[in-house]
């Protein structure tokens, strides 16, 4: 296996193991799963000389402390917040080289939702079906870190000459900025009134607080349902609006059933799943029909 | 659904075939019943274009996603239209026994509901094979139908909050069997030693898969 790199001493609320997926498997019943934000991940990757793919954690609004038992290269993307070493403050989306004894703090996210870091030579975990992702809701994958968990790391690749070490990025959203996602007409669109669609697109939805990587629950005013009859369980995509009796949509996310039998009325844009994934809950989303 | 298809079937060349928008790296196909859905799921199975990620079949639909980087949507669809489906007399499908201790404890009650004694339930279930038609609920949990349609029976009133792993189960027109301990509201009539899914597997990882064909046999 790989190097002992780090031990965790605060995991935080919620800080999982984190590829870039195990899409094609959900003929047999599981979902992709992998790092909500994919493009922080990629960029945390980027950063340490990574594959896009390596395996990083996906911290949930901070509050991960780990500290480094071998020098090792890292960097954190993704949410903005206080990152601290030492005594003092570290870049985010920088590459950070840490000396052994020294201990990393992830504060609380002041603006999007998750960070995500990665380590030079990325993490090493069991794989599961060519991926190391924890999926929430089959319980496949690493459990979520823990206090005192090793974290080990493999072998730094051959192109780190070619190494990217600051990336400017787009800065996350702020929580009281409304975010706009793009959404084209799902299969099921004619099994809501008229009014639904202007309803969906033409009002602010708050994320909930009971959202999680399966999906991102919506509060607001509700849809109608014009058809009452069930809908047999159909496949799900990410970025799929279901919405169930209650007429408040779920938008899937990396974890969804891979079939449901709640129509979904719109998908998100695919590329405005990274987005999506930094939205905290009380923050405001705003559906465009493109 | 036919109110469905009749507003939007105007392309498919493919009988009964309706695509409906899933977004943009997604199409799902409606079909008129599960026959059919699983017959295209084995005419797309011979050959599946480069930047499809995933083929998903379900009761009336088959979902197909895609890397619109490496494939157009549209050449997506048409494959959906131009595949020719194969019936299940003429596929060459896997096949799997699944040895079964019939002793679930809905077995009695759904005896009674279908009005026939037990060993009739496990006869009717052992006697005709099963195919899995599609997944869902749980890695490697399979909906299993089979040629008749006398071991129909409703989900319990209230699922129970923990099924055994290799429980194997009945709900309206499937059998299935749970690949794990969870929560669930199927009427348990037996169980089974078979590993369903095998976690650590870096490759074939369920047991049975959509088009998997199953016999039961009791121990």
């Amino acid at each position: 296996m790989g190097t002992v790199f780090a031990q965790v001493r605060r995991p935080g609320p919620l800080t999982l193991v984190e590829d870039l997926g195990r899409p094609g498997q959900a003929a047999m019943g599981l979902g992709p799963s992998g790092a909500l934000d994919g493009r922080s991940l990629r960029l945390a990757n980027r950063l340490v000389a990574n594959n896009d793919g390596a395996a990083g954690l996906e911290i949930l609004l901070g509050g991960l402390e780990l500290e480094f038992r071998a020098a090792a290269v890292v960097a954190v993307t993704g949410a903005r917040g206080e990152l601290e070493c030492g005594g003092s403050s570290r870049p985010l989306n920088t590459a950070l080289e840490l000396a052994p004894g020294s201990t990393l703090k992830i504060g609380t996210a002041a603006a999007g939702l998750r960070y995500y870091l990665s380590v030079q030579g990325g993490l090493q975990t069991p794989s599961l079906l060519g991926s190391a992702s924890a999926d929430i809701l089959s319980g496949m994958g690493p459990r979520p870190l823990q206090a005192g968990d090793l974290l080990e790391r493999g072998p730094a690749g051959t192109d780190t000459a070619e190494r990217i070490r600051q990336l400017t990025v787009k800065a996350p959203p702020r929580p009281e900025q409304v975010i706009a996602l793009r959404i084209s007409a799902g299969p099921r669109r004619d099994w809501f009134d008229a009014s639904s669609w202007h309803r969906l697109t033409g009002q602010e939805w708050e994320i909930s607080a009971d959202s999680n990587r399966i999906g991102a629950r919506l509060l607001g005013k509700p849809l109608t349902q014009l058809r009452r009859g069930e809908l047999p369980s159909e496949g799900m995509v990410s970025g799929a609006l279901q919405v169930p009796p209650s007429g408040l949509p779920t938008i899937f996310l990396a974890d969804h059933p891979v079939t449901g039998g709640y129509p979904v009325i719109a998908v998100v844009v695919r590329a405005d799943l990274d987005l999506l994934a930094q939205a905290r809950p009380g923050q405001k989303v705003r559906f465009f029909a493109g | 659904m036919p109110g469905i298809a009749a507003g939007s079937s105007a392309d498919a060349a493919q009988a009964g075939l309706v695509l409906l928008p899933c977004g943009d790296s997604a199409v799902l196909a409606e079909l008129p019943d599960l026959t059919a859905v699983l017959a295209l799921y084995r005419g797309l199975s011979v050959h599946r274009p480069s930047g499809v990620v995933d083929v998903v079949p379900a009761a009336r639909t088959v979902l197909v996603n895609f890397d619109p980087a490496l494939i157009a949507g549209a050449v997506v669809r048409r494959w959906l239209q131009e595949t020719t489906p194969i019936a299940g007399a003429e596929a060459g499908t896997d096949e799997v026994r699944v040895d079964v201790n019939y002793d679930g404890p809905d077995l009695v009650s759904v005896a009674q509901s279908l009005g026939v004694s037990p060993e009739e339930v496990v006869a009717l279930h052992t006697s005709s094979p099963w195919t899995a038609a599609f997944t869902g609920f749980a890695p490697g949990f399979a909906y299993l139908v089979t040629d008749h349609d006398r071991l129909q029976v409703p989900r319990r009133g209230t699922p129970r909050t923990v099924v055994p792993a290799g429980a194997v189960g009945l709900a309206g027109e499937f059998s299935g069997i749970y690949p794990a301990s969870s929560p669930g509201g199927w009427q348990l009539i037996g169980h089974t030693d078979a590993v369903l899914w095998n976690a650590h597997d870096d490759g074939a990882a369920a047991l049975i898969r959509p088009g998997t064909r199953v016999r039961f046999r009791e121990v």
